[in-house]
């Protein structure tokens, strides 16, 4: 029996479902035990019943102006004294730039060891992760002591809410000072945009995409899909678009439940980032290209002439 | 004066004599103090498998032979700041690692773009888990004092990005993470930082550490005269003697058990028809088939 803290995260107004994930997480290694949430910043005790619903008794709600936007200084300050209030054996967050930015920070200055980007638990606890950006898998555990983890978005299930569970919410007090960064500015480019390491479908374009210009028709697939759109590092290196976009070893690793690779031959690197999506759809001109030998369903065609298609296709049924 | 450097030393360094540490970092503050600009860059860096290489397991290890390797690729946009700043700003640049002999030849590729001096810690005793590396290269950073602090936001090997983060709090300075711009005026350091796609932009002063997102620029080539340059630059190796650590000191806390490839996909279904016909079979096929629409 162990009592297990969830570091939960709000993101424009929404309740983050990897925050859903993390209480799954929880309960497992809880053994029966006590799970606990933790909210940050101002205006986010709304989602309080929501963590109850998946499984936290306690949600503590630290509502300090200085969290209302993210500062390594800030959220270790909080994170740490609320560690040490509640004396968790174990802590789960998200692997998202909050989670992977203090979870750091704070199991240093607690003396505790981390194992981040968590993929599966097995019985232990041992922790699986992708190494060399899935391109291989890692099992840890923990010398003795205390753990901590961070868990990548979409990989370990969410349980289904529970409506009649109570939640008991308190307000946690935190004193934070010596603050050492401001953020002046946030510049919002993924507004009412699907975030790449969170979505479900993906769909993603590479040099044959050919232009800034040819991603056009894939943003209209993914807007039938709700899908977020990416991209190999060679679109990116041809300027065809913004690094933000880089799925791959070196970008962003992703496992959504369909990709839909487009004019992307399917180099190590790629493959690396993307390959251990659960559907994987190929579209490009050359039949020898890689990614057809990873792909579920390939189409061997012009992605200009096949894309638009596509969306067509999806919006006659998905109406 | 005396007074200011008395402050800055007391601030900087923690632990070894301080009287040492007070005349070592005089010394270099009188050589580094030009422009009204004190920088000293470390760059924290790692090699790792060229990230074209495939993955080979045996027995639960990975196996190196024959792997080519490269400067983790976060890492070099570090270095490649670092050179940037010193020309802008004078100052040296120090590369660090952790690992076995063969980190030499990343070591004096950084060198070969333009780094001063390179610090290896080739002792087996201190390798371990990440909480092993950042006290390891806190030691480092202790000894050599620092500025500046930079490193790649991850490693394209372990895909942790504890790294930074750890070595900050370890050393009790600030950082700033998945930076995309960097520009630093006297003691003042503007940061644009990359947010899971939108844009941070993040005021904070020296000494922190920085660590570096693609995109924040594009690393250098070694000149030909850099390379010839880079053979006779300083390489440190240090032991855990060096540093005043014990293996106890810097145990890890957690352990790798083992290491498995991902399950082989099938060969997947190659389509064929006509275009608009197989876009139709595709989307059936993704409804009840797959079911992932």
């Amino acid at each position: 029996m162990k009592k297990v803290l969830v570091v939960a995260e709000v993101r424009d107004g929404q309740l983050r479902n990897v925050s859903l994930e993390a209480l799954a997480a929880a309960g497992i290694l809880a053994e029966g035990g006590e799970v606990v949430a933790a909210l940050f910043g101002p205006n986010t005790a709304s989602h309080a019943e929501a963590l109850g619903h998946h499984g936290a008794g306690t949600v503590y709600v630290v509502d300090h102006a200085d969290l209302a936007q993210y500062t390594p200084d800030a959220y270790s300050q909080a994170l740490k004294q609320l560690i040490e209030f509640v004396g968790p054996d174990a802590v789960v967050l998200g692997h998202t730039a909050i989670g992977r930015d203090v979870a750091p920070r704070v199991s240093a200055r607690l003396g505790w060891g981390l194992v981040s980007d968590v993929t599966a638990l097995e019985a232990g606890p041992v922790f699986v992760r992708p190494i060399y950006a899935g391109k291989a898998f890692q099992k840890r555990r923990f010398e003795d002591g205390k753990i901590m983890v961070t868990i990548r978005p979409n990989n370990i299930a969410a349980g289904t809410a529970d409506t009649g569970k109570t939640v008991t919410v308190v307000p946690f007090e935190v004193e934070i000072k010596d603050l050492r960064s401001i953020v002046r500015e946030v510049v919002r480019k993924t507004s009412g945009k699907v975030d790449l390491s969170e979505a479900k479908i993906i769909v993603s374009g590479g040099r044959g995409v050919k232009s800034a210009d040819g991603f056009q028709p894939l943003n209209e697939l993914a807007d039938v899909l709700g899908a977020a759109v990416g991209a190999s590092r060679g679109a990116c290196d041809a300027d065809y678009c913004d690094y933000s976009m880089q799925i791959g070893q070196t970008g962003k690793v992703v496992t959504p439940d369909l990709y839909i690779a487009c004019g992307i031959s399917g180099a190590i690197q790629h493959l690396a980032g993307m390959s251990n999506s659960k559907v994987i759809v190929a579209i490009n001109k050359d039949p020898e290209a890689p990614i057809f030998q990873v792909a579920d369903y390939g189409i061997v065609g012009d992605l200009f002439e096949v894309v638009p298609l596509l969306t067509a296709e999806f919006k006659k049924v998905l109406v | 004066m005396e007074g200011t450097v008395k402050g800055f030393v007391a601030q900087r360094f923690r632990g070894g004599t301080r009287m040492q540490l007070a005349a070592a970092a005089y010394v270099r503050q009188q050589r580094h103090y030009e422009g009204g600009i004190l920088v000293n860059i470390l760059v924290v860096m790692k090699q790792t498998f060229d990230t074209e290489e495939k993955i080979v397991i045996q027995d639960g290890k990975i196996q190196d032979d024959g792997v080519e390797f490269i400067i983790n690729p976060y890492d070099e946009y570090a270095i490649e700041e670092a050179i940037k700043l010193k020309e802008e700003h004078g100052g040296e640049v120090t590369v660090v690692s952790v690992g076995p002999d063969r980190v030499e030849k990343e070591l004096r590729t950084a060198l070969a773009m333009g780094a001063d001096k390179a610090i290896l810690v080739d002792d087996e005793s201190l390798f371990g888990d990440e909480y092993t590396t950042a006290k390891v290269l806190a030691a480092v950073a202790r000894k050599t004092g620092y500025d500046l602090i930079l490193g790649g936001q991850m490693a394209v090997d372990s895909g942790a990005g504890q790294g930074g983060p750890r070595l900050a709090e370890e050393l009790g300075i600030n950082h700033v993470s998945t930076a995309v711009k960097l520009e630093i005026n006297g003691s003042s350091v503007r940061v644009e930082r990359d947010v899971e796609g939108d844009t941070e932009v993040v005021e904070t002063s020296l000494p922190v550490l920085i660590t570096a997102q693609q995109g924040l620029n594009e690393p250098r080539y070694p000149s030909l005269p850099g390379i010839m340059k880079a053979k006779k630059k300083p390489l440190e190796r240090l032991t855990a003697d060096d540093l005043g650590l014990s293996a106890a000191d810097v145990a890890p806390k957690t352990q790798v058990v083992d290491q498995t490839l991902p399950p082989k996909k099938e060969a997947g279904r190659i389509l064929a028809g006509e275009i608009p016909a197989q876009v139709s079979e595709l989307v059936q096929l993704l409804r009840n088939e797959a079911k992932v629409i």
